[in-house]
């Protein structure tokens, strides 16, 4: 497991764009309590910019009125929130049993033999970044990428090759 | 021997849209259902023999029943939509094809156990299934079978949609209810169980979305209707995934109770390249696996599972050919579980470390018979010592491999024992 204890400060100040102010009080309103907006929040900020920084979490707390270690322990604990700026294209990679039993590590290899990513790093010019994650719930259709959350199904090599050529 | 009770409009285009699921029926039942009493609702669910979609198959109509009465507390339902267990893919499905299904599933639940407000909690990975989803949910309310007035009744059903990140855990029904909290994703002890303090303290119901989608049905058709399909003690339909080593794997709707191979056989295409059949994971990865000569006398119901010591489990199938390498698989498993241990039991956080490090060991063939019966013993101390049966979903499994392929596992100690000659030679 890859370490998710550590923050990454960006020394600017966050706040919410007006789009993901407008939402966040939309969706405030729909709970009971405040802190349910949590999760909610941690994805609006990741939608906003691509990750969360520590200046997020204090914000978050703020705008809930909680406490920054609460957004904190959930920032860390859920896997989808990445704590540091990704690549351009995140690519995921079905690790599990389905896809693995239909060919997942040639993709992980062409990946690191050809492209040069492996699991938790960024290619040098911060176009392509990589992660093996666990069933994403495709496996009918193995094995499977998601870039950038779209779904990629019945991928091979050759198919990944000519993807990722299309990707500016 | 395919069947379209669920996925009667999925073929059809567009069908996601309000305006094609209002053609083909959606939301037509609904003055019949606020005309009945909701205990009367629950009766025909119970009658209808439905059985809880997302893996134990606890009846569903009997979970409802267990809601205290009057307790002045609001009532929450909760949809889970988390489908994390591996090789389980039918719920999103649902999601995309039909969502107004869901949504009227929603409302026939709501009315029935009494409850205003329900959270849908979908994985987080599901990215398009969640926009169509909310699409679904905003039409909905825009056409008024929503909200205040559901479909002009006086009865109000509110449905937020809250999204997971990442998270296997949280499709254990304590653990999800967290999440929505806002909390990580710890299962809870139990009792209390969710029905008597659940979502914020509450009396709570949690279905997975398989169950919920099947409601329509069964209120147009009538429990009779439902119970004509499957057996007597699984009566109706599933979404069976069926992946790995098939020439058509996919997601198929079938009546419960077929017999298992053929299914294989005749439905997904066999095993594929002309290969031979090894072994059929037949419920989700946390399901036993069985052998050929089992999976020939097994159908696909709760009770012929039951009886091969295995689980029908979330329905999704796996097909293992006969060059799959056990101990690897195994690996695989173990990761998994490992990686999507909460921690909050030793037994779980450090068990399932553990058997990872002692597989590792092995497959790089510096294991011992000793590390072998070490793994073996792990799987029962570690069961059923646990919070939540996540650490049992690993354990499972991980016996039967060793038990029913335990020849594999030696085959990589072997090598490196010493063996009884050179041991007294000494
Ligand atoms: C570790 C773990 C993961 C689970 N994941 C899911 C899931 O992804 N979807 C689901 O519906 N049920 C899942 N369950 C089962 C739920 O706890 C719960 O039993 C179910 O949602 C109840 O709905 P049902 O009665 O309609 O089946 C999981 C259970 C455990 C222990
Ligand atoms: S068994 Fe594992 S996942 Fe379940 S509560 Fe304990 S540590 Fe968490
Ligand atoms: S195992 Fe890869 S999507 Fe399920």
């Amino acid at each position: 497991m890859s370490d998710r204890s550590q923050l990454i400060s960006t020394g600017e100040p966050f706040e919410f764009d007006k789009k993901r102010d407008a939402e966040f009080e939309r969706l405030i309103k729909r709970y009971p309590t405040r802190e349910s907006m949590i999760l909610p929040a941690l994805w609006l900020t990741q939608e906003q910019e691509g990750w969360v920084s520590q200046e997020a979490i204090g914000y978050i707390a703020d705008r809930i009125g909680t406490f920054a270690a609460k957004v904190y322990e959930a920032a860390t604990f859920y896997t989808m929130y990445n704590l540091k700026p990704t690549g351009k294209y995140h690519i995921c990679v079905c690790r599990t049993l389905s896809c693995w039993l239909r060919g997942k590590q040639e993709i992980v290899d062409y990946l690191r033999d050809e492209v040069g990513v492996t699991p938790g790093k960024k290619t040098e010019d911060g176009k392509f970044s990589l992660e093996e994650v666990e069933c994403l719930g495709h496996c009918g259709t193995a094995p499977v990428v998601q870039i950038n959350g779209e779904f990629y199904e019945n991928m091979d090599v050759e198919q990944l090759k000519s993807l990722l050529a299309t990707l500016e | 021997m395919e069947v379209r009770i669920l996925s009667a409009k999925f073929d059809v285009k567009n069908s996601n849209q309000l305006k094609t699921a209002l053609k083909h029926g959606a939301y037509e039942n609904l003055d019949k259902l606020f005309a009945m009493q909701p205990a009367e609702v629950i009766e025909e669910v119970k009658k209808s023999g439905l059985r809880g979609r997302g893996g134990a198959g606890f009846p569903a109509g009997v979970k409802w029943g267990f809601l205290p009465k009057d307790t002045g507390k609001p009532v929450y339902l909760t949809v889970n939509s988390d489908e994390s267990e591996p090789a389980t893919f039918k719920d999103r499905y649902i999601l995309v094809k039909d969502p107004h299904m869901l949504i009227e599933g929603i409302i026939i639940c709501s009315y029935a156990i009494g409850s205003n407000d329900t959270y849908i909690y979908i994985r987080g990975e599901y990215t398009t299934q969640v926009k169509v989803l909310q699409e679904a949910i905003d039409e909905a309310y825009k056409a008024g079978y929503l909200g205040e007035k559901v479909a002009g009744h006086d009865y109000r059903v509110d449905v937020t949609v809250h999204r997971g990140a990442g998270a296997y855990v949280c499709g254990e029904e304590t653990a999800l209810l967290e999440s929505i909290e806002g909390k990580k994703g710890q299962p809870r002890s139990k009792p209390p169980f969710p029905a008597v303090a659940g979502l914020y303290g509450c009396p709570t119901i949690i279905n997975n979305v398989q169950s919920i989608a099947s409601l329509p049905f069964i209120m147009k058709e009538g429990a009779d209707a439902y119970k004509a399909y499957g057996t007597e003690k699984s009566p109706g339909t599933h979404l069976f995934g069926i992946s790995g080593h098939v020439e058509k794997p996919g997601m198929y709707e079938l009546p419960l109770g077929l017999p298992l191979l053929e299914v294989i056989d005749k439905v997904a295409g066999g095993v594929w390249k002309g290969r031979k059949l090894k072994g059929v994971i037949p419920g989700g990865s946390s399901t036993p696996v069985l052998l050929p000569e089992e999976a020939a006398t097994t159908t696909l119901d709760y009770e012929s599972m039951a009886e091969h010591k295995t689980m029908f489990g979330s329905g999704g199938i796996v097909v293992l050919d006969e060059t799959v390498n056990i101990v690897e698989l195994v690996q695989n498993l173990i990761n998994f579980y490992h990686h999507e241990s909460c921690g909050q039991c030793t037994p779980c956080r450090e068990g399932l470390g553990w058997m990872k490090k002692i597989t590792q060991k092995i497959l790089k063939g510096e294991g011992s018979m000793a590390d072998v019966d070490l793994l073996r013993e792990l799987c029962d101390n570690i069961e059923m010592k646990t919070v939540c049966v996540l650490s049992a979903a690993c354990t499972m499994p991980v016996r039967s491999y060793l038990d029913k392929f335990r020849h594999e596992f030696e085959a990589y100690v072997t090598e490196n024992e010493p063996s009884v000659a050179e041991a007294t030679e000494e």
